[in-house]
């Protein structure tokens, strides 16, 4: 349990979305551009490959100092096996609606193990 | 009786009894203790169950609301997408990781972390201000949302681990640990009685066997006073030698061999 416990320096919000959301979330404040681990968003348009989608994902939750990772839904249903796949506890991955994309709970990783143990 | 189960291999003695029995008392205290904790994670586990659900819709909306409000920025300033992104420097939206503890469980719980950025405070400047800073409000409440959110999926995910933990735990006790501690506890009663039972009948048979020696010593013994018995009626007289003293030598003694 120990290794569940949270680090300290867990205090960014990463996000991989498209245009418009990407951009409301840097309104709000959450990007952060460093030097060396470069930046904590990724924008998705109808032309990224899947792989850079992955690529991003793996490196996002492989960070050390992002406590919550946001995608949206209908980008993670690009790469819904390695999400399915995702089962650490940190950082948090969160699926989030987009704009042209209204939200399915019925696609949600998390929530379909909610209604599983709800037993619906 | 003992061979029923699995049980441990000891050696059959008082000694391991006491301290199986201890065992058995020490397991029986942590099954329950265990199920209590499972209880306590359970509750909450069902609790945080419901808020995640409540909370997910509540994003959806929220989400929705925020996408129409950037709609209008875009509308009022045209795109700003690119200058956002490339003034993007530091965050000044952040989150800190708080600590609960449920029944020895750590849930992690993320607190909003704002300190007044200045960035994108000349976005808009030309025209639609109003709505650029409308437009960042609203999307900080709904990333608060979603920070909510995300502290509620986290418990939610470990909760559900140690769940599963807890649970092995107490089932492998209930049925595995117990039973065979139970087993053990009874192959070493029925080991100590039959030894008692042994340990009674070695001594009966002891017993039985010192018992036909003394009668036979006995029988000797009668059979050999009713052999002597004659000879000693004849020797008891002695009891007034000094009287017939004088006999002495008229009698032929035996003993006297000059």
């Amino acid at each position: 349990m120990a290794s569940n416990a949270p680090k300290v320096d867990r205090n960014l919000l990463a996000v991989i979305g498209d245009e418009d959301t990407v951009t409301g979330l840097l309104l709000a404040g959450i990007g952060q551009v460093d030097e060396r681990q470069g930046k904590n968003f990724l924008i998705v348009d109808t032309k990224t490959q899947a792989s850079t989608i992955e690529e991003a994902f793996k490196r996002y939750t492989e960070r050390k100092d992002i406590a919550i990772l946001l995608i949206n839904q209908h980008i993670a249903e690009k790469i819904r096996p390695t999400v399915e796949k995702y089962e650490q506890a940190f950082p948090a991955l969160l699926e989030i609606p987009s704009k042209d994309h209204p939200y399915d709970p019925a696609k949600d990783s998390v929530l379909k193990r909610v209604q599983k143990l709800f037993g619906e | 009786m003992s061979g029923t189960g699995p049980r441990e291999s000891i050696f059959p003695t008082r000694m391991a009894l006491t301290n199986t029995k201890t065992r058995l008392k020490g397991a029986q205290t942590g099954h329950s203790l265990l199920a209590k904790k499972r209880d306590a994670l359970t509750t909450r586990f069902r609790a945080i169950l419901r808020k995640v659900d409540e909370a997910k819709r509540k994003m959806g909306r929220v989400m929705q609301l925020a996408s129409f409000s950037m709609a209008e920025v875009t509308y009022a300033t045209g795109d700003i997408s690119y200058l956002v992104q490339e003034q993007a420097r530091a965050a000044s939206f952040k989150v800190k990781a708080r600590q609960e503890n449920v029944s020895g469980v750590v849930l992690p719980a993320f607190d909003v972390d704002r300190s007044p950025g200045t960035e994108f405070s000349l976005t808009g400047l030309g025209r639609g201000g109003q709505q650029v800073t409308r437009t960042r409000e609203v999307y900080a409440k709904a990333v608060e949302t979603l920070v909510e959110l995300a502290s509620l999926q986290t418990a939610f995910m470990i909760l559900d681990e140690v769940i599963r933990a807890t649970n092995r735990r107490v089932n492998a006790i209930e049925h595995v640990v117990i039973p065979r501690l139970e087993n053990t506890i009874k192959y070493i009663m029925s080991e100590l009685d039959e030894m008692d039972r042994e340990e009674f009948f070695r001594l009966k048979k002891v017993q039985g066997k010192k018992k036909r020696d003394t009668d036979a010593a006995e029988a000797q013994r009668k059979l050999d006073e009713a052999e002597a018995g004659p000879v000693e009626e004849e020797v008891l007289p002695p009891a007034d030698e000094p009287i017939a003293n004088s006999d002495l030598l008229s009698s032929k003694d035996e003993d006297v061999i000059f």
